[in-house]
């Protein structure tokens, strides 16, 4: 992890409040690891002041690029969606711990389900896991067509199912609906889980999967202030309350855990 | 000359010698542990830990943050492995850093609690001095309650000073009506120092849930938005007690360390500014040395005061 200044290749709207930016530099090079993320400085005044928790997207190290894509959901999403290409923007990163890919074998089959904003690091994580010869089905879930990102993206690295709230995109509803035998995507169909997206769906799926003994790996999303494990602002409580310490750090101890680490209230 | 170039950001505050006025602010830098990973702690002039409880303590549930224009708020709830934790892993992991002068903040419940803890850290060989925080306002006993009364801040601080074996600074809430009553009479009780100031209390309120943002409810309030709040308390109280006082409240450039010495401090605190740039306190010390030839000043403790000495 460091601190560095990258340019901005490109930062354009793909969806309903959502952009997708490119920058380049050094440090981009070294964002090898799905699930971690960056620490982006919006605007070089002190408002905002602090900086914003940004997942990787993609990452082609060889040219050094980082991908990321981000929601306009408040004053420094709206600050960085303004940012144009060649402009300098100052990252920090890449921090946290991302999914565990190593070890995962060839014709096993894993199961990517992301929610809204929560879509993106399950991307770079795809690609690294079919690099590896794992067999990867998607299941993402938005809450109007409007909304609705990557599927294309994610439709190169194996089946997509896409799900919306409203009905106007994929199968109504949402994407716990689609995860039974009827679509091939019971209990038995694959081998491991990893999720990224909101709380009450990472809360259905541990409460599904994890009585179940299935593997898996959720990623979680917080307010944050320092983004290294300093400040103590984003923890979360640990499920089992025996030895050793009685919380997570979301940014240095996660983003990513095991399903059954943390409770998720 | 008097003094020679390569000890021109040399302090001495209560017999603490600091090679550099700049230390982290308590609460901001954890045990320092993070901030290690990107540079050699040894260049701080001291480091001021994450305040320590008897029992360890897990805080307040989240969200515990929210910012603000400027600044930010904060109800983390004094969050801590508690003492026993403190001196036996993260005090010892701090010995590898031979030129840093460590200060611990002690907090409590109750005058007993601080106590305890007090005289225990100080016995620590690499403990340099003890920040008493009477001011935490995101904890519903002590904190803040210990720094809003002047004969209860006396007497914590007379009973700290009876057990510590190393100075004792008090840590003093703005949030009062008179701070030079506070300051004056902990003075009295024997504080070797002062660090000023600790956060203001603030709230903000999520407007689609009609509820406060902070789970917490209130916070303390820090960053640039309360440099002026700071500069001015010290200003008011420099100039009426004789121990050295650690400014802070929203230092983020050389020009604001500036700015607090000439208020009248002796020494600096960096808090909310290293969640923003890790490097914020290295890139300051490196900073200052050039300002105080802009300045035309031959060391920075000549500053101390300077905005209100004759």
């Amino acid at each position: 992890m460091d601190k560095g200044v990258l340019s901005v290749v490109s930062n354009e709207q793909i969806a309903e409040r959502i952009f997708r930016m490119e920058v380049e530099g050094e440090l981009a090079g070294r964002m090898t690891r799905p699930g971690q993320f960056v620490h982006v400085k919006c605007g070089a005044g002190i408002d905002p002041l602090l900086r914003r928790p940004i997942s990787i997207c993609n990452v082609d190290t060889d040219k050094k690029r980082l991908t990321m894509i981000y929601r306009v959901e408040g004053h420094g999403t709206r600050v960085l969606s303004e940012y144009v290409p060649g402009q300098p923007l100052d990252i920090l990163g890449p921090l946290g711990e991302g999914f565990p890919v190593e070890g995962r074998q060839a014709g096993e089959h894993a199961l990517l389900v992301g929610g809204g904003i929560g879509v993106p690091p399950l991307y770079y994580l795809g690609k690294q896991l079919k690099q590896r010869g794992v067999r990867i089905t998607s299941v993402i879930g938005f809450g109007t067509a409007s909304q609705v990102f990557l599927e294309r993206e994610l439709a190169e690295l194996g089946d997509v199912h896409v799900v919306t709230i409203d009905g106007t995109a994929g199968v109504q509803g949402l994407v716990t609906d689609v995860l039974t035998g009827e679509y091939g995507l019971g209990m038995s169909d694959w081998d491991v889980l990893y999720s990224c997206g909101p709380l009450p769906m990472l809360r259905a799926l541990q409460d599904k999967y994890q009585p179940a003994g299935k593997e898996g790996y959720i990623s979680l999303e917080q307010r944050m202030g320092c983004g290294v494990g300093a400040c103590l602002a984003c923890v979360c409580p640990v499920q089992e309350q025996g030895e050793g310490r009685k919380y997570r750090k979301i940014c240095s101890d996660g983003p990513v855990f095991p399903l059954g680490e943390v409770r998720l209230s | 000359m008097t003094a020679s170039r390569t000890n021109r950001l040399a302090v001495t505050i209560a017999g603490i010698h600091m090679k550099n006025p700049v230390m982290p602010a308590s609460g901001c830098f954890g045990f320092g542990r993070e901030y290690a990973q990107f540079y050699d702690l040894n260049r701080l002039g001291a480091i001021a830990v994450k305040a320590t409880t008897v029992e360890e303590r897990q805080g307040n549930p989240t969200p515990r943050v929210a910012e603000t224009p400027g600044g930010m708020l904060n109800a983390i709830g004094l969050q801590n492995p508690g003492l026993e934790d403190v001196i036996a892993h993260e005090l010892p992991w701090l010995e590898q850093f031979t030129e840093l002068p460590v200060i611990v903040n002690v907090a409590g419940t109750v005058i007993e609690d601080y106590v305890q803890v007090a005289e225990r850290v100080s016995e620590v060989p690499n403990v340099a001095g003890i920040e008493l925080n009477i001011s935490c306002p995101n904890v519903k006993c002590g904190g803040i309650t210990f720094g809003t009364d002047p004969d209860i801040a006396a007497q914590l601080t007379a009973a700290i000073k009876k057990v510590s074996k190393v100075p004792v600074f008090v840590k003093l809430s703005p949030n009062v009506t008179d701070v030079v009553t506070i300051a004056k009479a902990v003075e009295a009780a024997g504080a070797d120092g002062l660090s000023m100031i600790n956060t203001l209390l603030g709230m903000r309120i999520d407007l689609k849930t009609r509820r406060p943002v902070l789970a917490n409810g209130s916070g303390g309030l820090s960053g640039p938005a309360i440099k002026p709040v700071a500069i001015r308390m010290i200003y008011e109280v420099s100039q009426q007690v004789k121990i050295p006082i650690i400014g802070m409240g929203g230092i983020q450039s050389a020009d604001d360390v500036i700015e607090f010495f000439m208020a009248g401090a002796s020494a600096v605190a960096v808090g909310t500014a290293n969640f923003v740039d890790p490097y914020i306190c290295p890139t300051i010390i490196d900073e200052l040395e050039r300002k105080l030839d802009e300045f035309d000043v031959g060391s920075i403790s000549e500053l101390t005061g300077a905005g209100w000495k004759r």
